[in-house]
C-alpha cells in the first residue's frame, strides 16, 4: 500500500541521514589510510644515489580518495539497510536492466540482430588493429567460458587454468617445430592434450576441498610454467619458440591483414560453437550434476552422482577449451614463451568469470569485453590495470558476489492465477 | 661433509623464514578457515617498510643500532596495520559467505597490494642496506654458517617461544584457542570473536614482518613480487605440517626448507620451486590432513 510520493521523501531523508557521527567516522577512516600508506606512498628512496624524495602530495590524494570512498560505502550501506527493511521476505535478486531488455520479445530480436551485424562486419568497418584487439577479446571470452565450466558450474576453484592454455600453445609450437604439423591438425590435438592434462591434474585432487584445490591447481600451473622455463632442451627455455605459422585456409595466400581478419572470423566461429556447447551443457544431466556438486558434495553423492567422474569431466572439458585457445594464441602471435603463462593470466581469466557472473554466459561475454577492451582503450591508465583487477575482485565479492549478470537458475514457477483460487478454496 | 652441513644450515635458515610466514597462515586458517592469500603481500610490505625506513635512516646518518631498532618497530607496526585493515575490508563482510567468496576476495587483495607497491614504489630490485654485521666470534665457522643465518635462527627461535607462551598463557591466547575450537561456543561464553580474529591477523602480520625484515637483510635485495612465491611456499609448509596446527607449521617449514636446500645443492637450482610445489601436491594427495594435523570429518 506504499504511495510513491512519501517513498521518495523517505529515500531523500535516508541519504541526508549521514550524521555528524558518520562524518567523524569517515574522517577517522581517511586518517587511518593516510597513516597506512605513509611509508610506501610518501617516501621514495634511491639507495644508489642515496637521496630521499618526500611526496607529500600523495598523502593528500590518499586522504581525499579514502574519505570519498568511505562516504560512498556508508551511503551504500544505508541504502542496503533501507532495501532490507523494505522487502524482508522476498529474497529473489532483482534482474539487471540487460536481462529485462533481453527478456522482452520487442527488444530481444532487434538487439540480437543488431549485435550480430556489428560483430560480423567488425573487421570491415574498423582497422585491422581494432580487429586484432577484438580477436584477443574473443579469445578471452572462450577462455572465460571454459573456466566457467570448472569454477562457475562445478564450483572447483582452479587457479592454474593458464597451464592448460600453455599446454595448447606449446603443443602446437612443438609439433610444428619437430614434425612440421599444420594448424588444423594441431587445433584438436592441442585441445585433447590439454584435456589429458586436465584429467592428469584432476585425478590426484579428487579428494580435495575448495581451498586446498585452489592451492594445488596454482602449484600445478606454476610447475608447468617453471618446467617450460627451465627445460631448455624441450621447450627452448625463456627465449621461447618463434616462427610459428598462422593458420591457412585451403592453401590460399594471405597478407598479414587478411590473415588477421581470417583469425577474427575463425575465433567468431569457435566462440559460437563454444556458446552453443556450453549452453547445451548447462541444462544437460551433466550440467545439473555439476551444479549439484557445487552446492553440496555429500548430498550430490547421496543422489547417486558419480563424484569422481563428474569432477574429471569438468576438468577435462574446461582444459579442452583452454588448449584450443592456446593453439590459436600460438598461431596468432607466431611466438610463444613461458612469460605469457604466469599466474596473473589465470587471475585475469578468473576475474572475467567473477566479474561477469559465475555460471552466466552473457555475463562472461560482458566481463571479458570490459576487462580486455577497457585497458586497450585506456592506454594511459594501463599501468593501473592490475590494481583495478584486484580492487574489482574484492569489491565484487563484497558488494555483488553474483557478478554483473547473475546466472539464472531455471526455476519451475506455479502460475499465480491457477494457485489463487485453490488457496481461496482451502480457506 | 662440510658441504652437507652448509646445506643443512642454509636449509634451516630458509625453514625458519618460512615458519615465520607459515604461522600467519596456520593461525588464520585455524580460526576462520580461510587461506589468507594476501598474507604473502603483508610479508612483502613488511620487507618494503623496513627497506624504506632503514635506507632513510642510514642516509640521514643514524647509528646502526638505532636503525635496526626503529626499522624493526616500524616494520612490525605497518605490517600489522595492513593485516588488520585487509581483514576489516576484505574478509569481515564475508564472514558468512560461501567458501569461495572470501578466497577470491583474498586473491583480489593480493593482486591489489602487489600493484599498489609496484605503482607507489618501483618494479626494480632494490638493494637492502646491511643491518646485520659480521660477528667476530663467527669467524671460524663463517664458511659454513654466516652471521645473518645465526641471527635469523635465534630471532625465529625467540619469536616461536614468545608465541607459544602467548598462546598458552595469556587471556587473548586462550580466547584464540577457544575461537579456533568453536566460534559459536566462544561467543556464548563472552569472547569478542571479532576482536580475537583481528588480534590473530595482527599477530600473524607481526611475525610476517619479522620474516620480511630478516630475509631482506639476508638476501640483500627486495622487489614488489617477493611476497607471492614466499607466501605460496609458506602455505605449502603450513599444509605440510597440518594446517591449523602451530607446531605443525614450524615442522613443515623446516622440512620444506631442508628439502629445497638439499635439492638445489645436490640436484639443480633451476627447479627449486618445482620441488616445493611437487612436495605440496604429493602431501595433499597422500595425507591431506598434513603431518600433525587432525583429519576432519564433514558433518551432514
Amino acid at each position: 500500500m506504499a504511495v510513491p510520493v512519501p517513498e521518495r521523501f523517505k529515500r531523500a531523508a535516508m541519504v541526508t541521514m549521514i550524521s555528524i557521527k558518520d562524518v567523524k567516522r569517515s574522517l577517522l577512516v581517511s586518517l587511518w589510510f593516510v597513516f597506512l600508506s605513509f611509508p610506501i606512498m610518501v617516501i621514495q628512496v634511491n639507495p644508489v644515489e642515496r637521496t630521499v624524495v618526500w611526496r607529500w602530495s600523495n598523502m593528500l590524494y590518499m586522504g581525499i580518495a579514502s574519505l570519498l570512498l568511505s562516504f560512498l560505502v556508508r551511503i551504500w550501506l544505508l541504502r542496503q539497510e533501507r532495501r532490507l527493511a523494505q522487502k524482508q521476505l522476498s529474497s529473489s535478486p532483482q534482474p539487471s536492466i540487460l536481462h529485462l531488455l533481453l527478456k522482452q520479445q520487442k527488444f530481444r530480436y532487434p538487439l540480437i540482430i543488431g549485435g550480430s551485424v556489428i560483430v560480423l562486419a567488425f573487421p570491415l568497418i574498423f582497422s585491422s588493429y581494432q580487429a586484432n584487439i577484438m580477436t584477443t577479446a574473443l579469445m578471452y571470452i572462450v577462455l572465460g567460458l571454459g573456466l566457467n565450466i570448472v569454477v562457475g558450474l562445478a564450483g572447483l576453484l582452479d587457479l592454474g587454468y593458464v597451464a592448460f592454455y600453455a599446454v595448447g600453445a606449446y603443443s602446437y609450437a612443438l609439433f610444428n617445430l619437430h614434425f612440421d604439423l599444420g594448424f588444423w591438425p594441431a587445433l584438436p590435438l592441442g585441445g585433447l592434450l590439454a584435456a589429458l592434462f586436465g584429467v592428469l591434474l584432476g585425478f590426484p585432487v579428487l579428494r580435495l576441498r575448495g581451498d586446498y584445490l585452489a592451492i594445488v591447481t596454482l602449484g600445478f600451473g606454476e610447475i608447468i610454467r617453471l618446467i617450460l622455463e627451465n627445460w631448455n632442451a624441450f621447450s627452448k627455455g625463456p627465449s621461447g619458440i618463434s616462427n610459428i605459422p598462422r593458420p591457412g585456409f585451403f592453401g590460399v595466400e594471405m597478407s598479414l591483414d587478411q590473415a588477421m581478419t581470417f583469425m577474427y572470423y575463425l575465433m567468431l566461429v569457435l566462440l559460437a560453437g563454444t556458446i552453443f556447447v556450453v549452453n547445451r551443457l548447462q541444462d544437460s544431466r551433466l550440467g545439473r550434476a555439476w551444479v549439484a556438486l557445487r552446492e553440496d558434495e555429500t548430498a550430490c553423492q547421496a543422489m547417486g552422482i558419480d563424484k569422481a567422474q563428474t569432477k574429471l569431466i569438468a576438468f577435462a572439458l574446461g582444459a579442452f577449451w583452454a588448449g584450443l585457445i592456446g593453439v590459436i594464441f600460438a598461431a596468432k602471435t607466431t611466438f610463444v614463451n613461458p612469460a605469457s603463462f604466469t599466474f596473473m593470466e589465470s587471475a585475469i581469466i578468473l576475474s572475467i568469470v567473477v566479474l561477469g557472473g559465475m555460471g552466466s554466459i552473457t555475463g562472461i561475454i560482458f566481463g571479458a569485453l570490459i576487462l580486455i577492451l577497457l585497458p586497450e582503450y585506456l592506454r594511459p591508465l594501463s599501468e593501473y590495470r592490475m590494481l583495478a583487477f584486484g580492487a574489482i575482485l574484492v569489491a565484487m565479492m563484497i558488494f555483488k558476489p553474483e557478478g554483473l549478470i547473475a546466472g539464472s537458475r531455471r526455476v519451475y514457477r506455479f502460475q499465480a492465477q491457477k494457485i489463487q483460487p485453490m488457496l481461496k478454496n482451502n480457506e | 661433509m662440510d658441504y652437507f652441513i652448509e646445506l643443512f644450515c642454509s636449509g634451516l635458515t630458509r625453514g625458519a623464514i618460512y615458519a615465520l610466514i607459515a604461522l600467519g597462515y596456520t593461525m588464520v586458517y585455524g580460526i576462520i578457515g580461510l587461506i589468507n592469500f594476501a598474507h604473502g603481500e603483508i610479508y612483502m610490505i613488511g620487507a618494503f617498510t623496513s627497506f624504506i625506513v632503514a635506507t632513510v635512516l642510514s642516509i640521514y646518518g643514524f647509528p646502526l643500532a638505532a636503525i635496526v631498532v626503529v626499522t624493526g618497530i616500524s616494520a612490525a607496526i605497518w605490517s600489522s596495520a595492513y593485516g588488520y585493515t585487509v581483514e576489516k575490508i576484505a574478509y569481515k563482510p564475508l564472514r558468512n559467505a560461501p567458501r569461495l567468496t572470501p578466497l577470491i576476495s583474498a586473491i583480489g587483495m593480493s593482486i591489489l597490494l602487489q600493484n599498489y607497491v609496484l605503482l607507489a614504489q618501483t618494479s626494480d630490485f632494490l638493494p637492502f642496506p646491511e643491518l646485520i654485521p659480521e660477528f667476530a666470534f663467527m669467524e671460524p665457522v663463517a664458511h659454513i654458517i654466516g652471521s645473518s643465518d645465526l641471527v635469523i635462527l635465534v630471532t625465529t627461535a625467540i619469536s616461536m617461544l614468545l608465541l607459544t607462551l602467548f598462546i598458552k598463557f595469556t587471556r587473548l591466547g586462550k580466547a584464540m584457542r577457544a575461537t579456533a575450537q568453536d566460534k559459536t561456543m566462544a561467543l556464548l561464553v563472552g569472547i569478542n570473536v571479532d576482536r580475537v580474529i583481528s588480534a590473530t591477523f595482527i599477530v600473524g602480520s607481526l611475525l610476517a614482518a619479522i620474516g620480511g625484515l630478516l630475509i631482506a637483510s639476508h638476501i640483500g635485495q627486495i622487489n614488489f613480487a617477493i611476497g607471492f612465491i614466499a607466501g605460496i611456499k609458506a602455505f605449502t609448509a603450513a599444509v605440510l605440517g597440518g594446517i591449523g596446527s602451530i607446531p605443525g607449521a614450524v615442522l613443515g617449514s623446516l622440512i620444506l626448507g631442508l628439502t629445497e636446500s638439499f635439492a638445489t645443492g645436490y640436484v639443480s637450482s633451476d627447479y627449486e620451486d618445482v620441488f616445493a610445489f611437487s612436495l605440496l601436491v604429493l602431501i595433499l594427495i597422500l595425507k591431506p590432513a598434513g603431518l600433525l594435523g587432525r583429519a576432519g570429518t564433514g558433518k551432514v
